[in-house]
């Protein structure tokens, strides 16, 4: 990996502060050049192919491989099997702590579901590889695979999510519902989905003694190199891992999965580096997914529209071994305000891989069935869909009674609706046609995402020759951390962005946290932030405690640090460089760590969320049933906004999901094997541009003094939430058929003409 | 990949002759052959490279008015020649509606022609699937087949023909010519894809060795040009193989119809003639009622065979609206989402 030559900022652009300014990408010009080098773009000498061999049944085990067939294609050098691979320091069944997932590496000749790794074969070609894996010819003693959401006895997990209740309530639902004058009672399903970023997932992995060098794309550094060290046995410093790019994650990125693991494992075997990369249908199974759920939703209104009680059941899907629970019903803990509310879970076990975190996991599967029984209860109620959530607005977070930290969705909802001329939409549906006679309809949905934060660690440095430098491990996975980061650390330091050395996608940095939870920018921002002003802390000992500096004695008044001068904050004409300061005090550089972490004190007062509204015009031919979305418009107030460029982009990359979620996505798995039938990215469809309408996004401004000191809140999640219900409610506007199995078809919309 | 000769032959009679062996198959964009050869589904001995021959890339108008397309001409290429849009409007519409731009600049009129299914079993070589291995049994047919055939199938194989432009070919009595080991011939487009029945795995009426050359449209093919649509209804704007899509041509005379030609797509394993709808037609006007009338004769021979049942009433439904559509006109241009139902949309800006 060459060192990175991220783009300067242009002359003029900036006024005043770095924060707030919508920057291109740095790296962007990089990544059009082709000069971005991503894990797999990395060829250390000697580098062998690996390639796993997957398993085509989903339950049961391996009697026999055809490693001698293998092994003598011209080219392969080794066969990695349950009986021949280097064993591991640590039993990979066990879970040392709850971000640990168990994972496939030949462990044993079990298999648990399709597409598990079941051998690798090593070659000097990749297509020695290939064709290596091919001549394996697995044989299996099959047992009656398990699929779909009744494959069983279903059962109560212990946790949802990452450690969430299974059930909550407050108040008491059924009398809510007994006293209630309008009842909905509706079932909404939604399908397994696979995160298929761009990017599939590699490694390429070097071992140099007890040394280990990796190249992959994480969005944990730290999680997946602590993983390895226990995995392989081998102390932290003895790894070094390279991310500095990542295409795409979306969560099947952020834990140490099975398949790179095998690539470390490749490389010991043969003693040579090994790289591995997913073809695009292995990414259906070792390396999560969003898991199928059904949603029952019982909601009860009074005479006036207002909720009564909300009942949120939600059944899901985890594999035969591990456990991960889509917490799809917590999305009704937040958004309406029903005196009471219950939210539970099951779920079955099935053969698959385990399912995992999938951008906006719960909220995106919850939010889509929420938005529609909403939108169910508003028409039965006979009010505006607008007009019936304003109604129930929560000003207070409606499940534990605190109040919001900061909560702009009103503005939302009145920015969005203007933009979108919702005003004009009819309340009944199928009455809006346009000038070809294709049907047309209005929907809406509420967006909300928690402001979350982990844990991060900065390190800053002031030089002598007035530049500084940042370092951090934190990760970009496409969403912008090299820009937006960058233009954090910048602010911290007082220094152009341009002189800001900014260090960031390697293990050896200080941890960034995950990559993940919508909240990299806020938890890394906030560790660069307090970096920062402990170096500038630092600078200003030096010069304050020196009577040859004009600063001398302002240590009680206090200095600001701008344009890489400390300036005196009483009195402005006092200042000096910070390349005056070091140099008189004789030393190189001064530098200074500092953290990010949430505020437990804050957390216990305040329910932090980020919240949107989303609307949707969609057009749906009569007679033929295909849907086309027309128009969209989505306000979001998520705090601080630190590029409202990047913003805009991740919140466009939300959208278009939340319509894929409504009209596209589904991984077909067949009934009797649980093999899925459309993994690849030509079947398995995801919307393409024809079918993106212009989009319209509003960053509505929100001032959070509580969520941490930069008051950001986080984007990468909410455009998902809201949107996908804004379809989908558009869609019953468009046709009067309310369609509660998505991704919705053009048979369901067949039924009138 | 497994190990296969690779010849690029200087002439076409070098080509049959390199061909006619057991195991060897043509290559031309390869946009389908590599993916079926990739997942392990085509493991031919030898390819042999028809790309490189001379001529074949050719649209050429014969002295008796028809039109011969060369099997080497790009999906693009045809479909934007100018000339060829306009006198044969449906085709070029159906070409344009079918795969992505990149593909349809690589794909051959000849590979479209003979490229496989799309039956996800068929691709899956841990399904049991008698196309891909005869006698084996079809997993489909208790399966995940919505997409599945609903006209012409079998118990051996449910699988669909998946090509858009053999459908408006197929509607305007396309002829293909052929060289064999026994010199040339031609048979109608109709009779080159195969019904399953109890042998899915022989799907075409071509022998060991026969290279397509060309695709002809006769010269009544231009009668049409005025009334004629392509229509197909998918599951995204764009990139997306059709549910069911239709092709519809009328001669309109005096007001009434004097002929017209009527075929359906993704319904069976060949693109689909409905004679019978045709014959509804002659020689009545253009109203909404006879069209309904063709669509119901259309599909009475339609059968669910599978969780499929839907496909037959959009079928009708697609035949009834790729009628009105050819009535009211061929539009001066292509639309830029073509073939669509939301071609008409204004401010379409993709194809
Ligand atoms: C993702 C994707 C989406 C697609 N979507 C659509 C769609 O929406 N609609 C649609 O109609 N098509 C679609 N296609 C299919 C595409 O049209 C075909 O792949 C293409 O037309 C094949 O042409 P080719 O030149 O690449 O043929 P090849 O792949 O080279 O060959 C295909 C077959 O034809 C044989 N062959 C080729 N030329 C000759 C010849 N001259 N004589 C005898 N045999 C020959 C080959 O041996 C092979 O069996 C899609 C394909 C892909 C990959
Ligand atoms: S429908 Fe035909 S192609 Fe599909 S599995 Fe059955 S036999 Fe094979």
């Amino acid at each position: 990996m060459p060192e990175l030559n991220l783009t300067s900022a242009p002359a003029h652009l900036r006024h005043g502060s770095n924060i707030g300014q919508p920057l291109t990408r740095r790296d962007g010009v990089l990544k059009v050049k082709g000069q971005a080098t991503y894990a797999a773009d990395n060829h250390p000498p000697g580098m062998l192919f690996a390639v796993m061999a997957v398993a085509s049944i989903s339950r049961g085990r391996v009697v026999s491989l055809d490693v001698a067939a293998a092994k003598r294609h011209p080219g392969v050098v080794d066969v990695m099997t349950p009986d021949h691979k280097p064993e591991l320091a640590i039993d990979p069944e066990i879970k040392t702590n709850p971000f640990v997932f168990r994972m496939e590496v030949l462990q044993s000749h079990e298999v648990r579901y399709a597409n598990q790794p079941i051998a690798v074969v090593i070659a000097e070609t990749l297509e020695a590889a290939t064709e290596g894996a091919l001549l394996l010819a697995p044989r299996y003693e099959t047992l009656p695979a398990l699929v779909g959401l009744d494959a069983g006895e279903s059962f109560v997990p212990p946790v949802v999510g990452v450690g969430n209740p299974t059930e909550s309530h407050r108040g008491d639902v059924e009398a809510g519902l007994a006293t209630a004058e309008k009842q909905i009672d509706a079932t909404y399903e939604t399908p397994p989905q696979y995160h298929n970023a761009m990017e599939p997932h590699a490694i390429v992995a070097s071992w140099d003694g007890d040394r280990l060098q990796i190249d992959m794309p994480t969005q944990g550094l730290m999680l997946s190199l602590a993983r390895i060290a226990e995995l392989f046995g081998i102390a932290h410093d003895k790894i070094h891992i390279r991310s500095p790019f990542l295409g795409g994650g979306f969560g099947s990125k952020g834990l140490m999965a099975g398949p790179p693991t095998l690539g470390i494992m490749a490389a010991k075997l043969v003693g040579r580096p090994v790289k591995l990369v997913l073809r695009r249908e292995q990414m259906y199974g070792p390396v999560g997914h969003r898991a199928p759920t059904r949603q029952r939703l019982r909601i009860g209104a009074d005479g006036e529209g207002r909720l009564t009680a909300l009942d949120h059941h939600a059944r899901t899907v985890s594999s035969t071994f591990d456990d991960f629970y889509e917490p799809a019903a917590d999305a009704s803990h937040t958004l309406y305000a029903a005196p009471a509310i219950r939210t539970s879970h099951d779920a079955v076990r099935v053969n698959t891989g385990t399912p995992l975190f999938m951008r906006a996991p719960g909220e995106a599967t919850g939010s889509i069935a929420l938005e529609s029984a909403i939108d169910e209860m508003a028409w039965a109620c006979g009010i505006d869909p607008l007009a019936f959530r304003l109604k129930n607005y929560a000003e207070v977070e409606p499940m534990t009674g605190r109040p919001f930290s900061s909560k702009a969705l009103r503005a939302c909802y009145d920015q969005g609706a203007a933009r979108f001329g919702w005003a004009k939409r009819s309340l009944q549906p199928r009455q809006m046609r346009d000038d070809a006679g294709l049907l047309v309809g209005w929907g809406m949905g509420t967006a909300t995402f928690p402001a979350l934060m982990f844990q991060a660690e900065a390190r800053a440095v002031l030089r002598r020759d007035g530049s500084g430098a940042m370092e951090i491990g934190a990760h970009d996975m496409g969403q912008g951390a090299w820009t937006a980061l960058a233009q954090i650390a910048a602010d911290a330091v007082g220094l152009d962005i341009d002189r800001v050395d900014f260090k960031a996608g390697t293990s050896d940095l200080p941890d960034a946290g995950i990559a993940g939870g919508s909240a990299h920018t806020a938890t890394a921002g906030a560790a660069i932030h307090s970096a920062g002003a402990a170096v500038i802390a630092k600078l200003a000992d030096l010069a304050t405690n020196d009577e040859r500096s004009p600063l001398f004695g302002a240590g009680n008044a206090g200095v600001i640090a701008r344009d890489g001068r400390l300036i005196r904050r009483d009195d402005e004409s006092r200042s000096e460089s910070y390349a005056e300061i070091l140099a008189r005090a004789g030393v190189a550089e001064v530098e200074a760590r500092g953290t990010g972490a949430p505020n437990p004190a804050a957390m216990e007062q305040y329910a932090m969320h980020a919240h949107g509204a989303v609307f949707a015009e969609v057009k749906v031919d009569p007679e033929l049933g295909q849907v086309r979305v027309s128009r969209m418009v989505g306000a979001f107030a998520a705090g601080r906004i630190v590029n409202p460029h990047l913003v805009k982009s991740q919140l466009f990359g939300g959208m278009i999901w939340g319509l894929s979620f409504a009209l596209h996505e589904e991984a077909i798995t067949d009934r009797r094997s649980g093999r899925i039938m459309n993994a690849n990215l030509g079947e398995y469809h995801i919307p393409v541009n024809a079918d993106v309408p212009p989009l319209d996004v509003i960053t509505v401004e929100e001032h959070d003094p509580h969520v941490n000191a930069l008051g950001i809140k986080g984007v990468g999640e909410i455009g998902i939430t809201g949107s996908a219900g804004a379809v989908a409610n558009a869609v019953w506007h468009a046709t009067g058929v309310r369609v509660r199995r998505f991704p919705i078809r053009i048979e369901e919309l067949l039924t009138q003409r | 990949m497994k190990p296969f000769d690779y010849v690029r032959p200087a002439t076409v009679t070098e080509a049959v002759a390199a061909a006619a062996q057991p195991g060897a198959v043509y290559l031309a964009a390869g946009t389908n052959l590599l993916d079926l050869m990739k997942g392990g589904i085509s493991r031919p001995d030898r390819l042999v490279d028809v790309t490189h021959l001379h001529g074949l890339d050719q649209i050429e108008t014969l002295a008796d008015g028809s039109l011969r397309i060369g099997a080497l001409v790009s999906n693009a290429d045809l479909a934007h020649d100018p000339e060829f849009a306009r006198t044969h409007p449906a085709v070029a519409e159906a070409l344009l509606s079918g795969a992505s731009a990149q593909l349809r600049n690589a794909a051959t009129v000849g590979g479209n022609l003979l490229q496989r299914t799309r039956c996800a079993y068929f691709y899956d070589t841990a399904s049991r699937c008698n196309k891909r291995e005869a006698g084996s049994g079809c997993d489909a047919r208790d399966g995940e087949n919505r997409g599945h055939a609903v006209l012409g199938w079998s118990e051996s194989c449910i699988a669909t023909h998946p090509s858009d432009f053999c459908v408006p070919l197929v509607a305007l009595d396309a002829v293909v010519e052929i060289e064999g080991r026994s010199g040339r011939r031609e048979i109608a487009l109709d009779a080159l894809h195969r019904l399953p029945g109890n042998t899915p795995e022989r799907e075409s009426a071509l022998e060991p060795g026969d290279l397509i050359v060309a695709v002809r449209l006769p010269p009544a093919a231009r009668g049409f040009a005025a009334h004629a649509r392509y229509l197909k209804v998918r599951e995204r704007t764009s990139y997306a193989f059709a549910v069911v899509s239709a092709a519809a041509a009328l001669r309109i005379e005096n007001g009434k119809i004097a002929e017209a030609r009527l075929a359906l797509g993704g319904v069976a394993a060949k693109p689909w003639r409905a004679r019978a709808a045709e014959d509804v037609l002659r020689g009545v006007a253009p109203t909404a009622d006879a069209f309904q009338e063709a669509a119901w004769r259309a599909l009475t021979e339609a059968k669910a065979s599978g969780d499929n049942a839907f496909k037959i009433e959009l079928a009708r439904r697609i035949v009834v609206r790729a009628l009105l559509l050819a009535a009211a006109g061929a539009p001066a241009r292509i639309p830029a989402l073509p073939a669509s139902p939301f071609a008409s949309m204004s401010g379409a800006i993709h194809a």
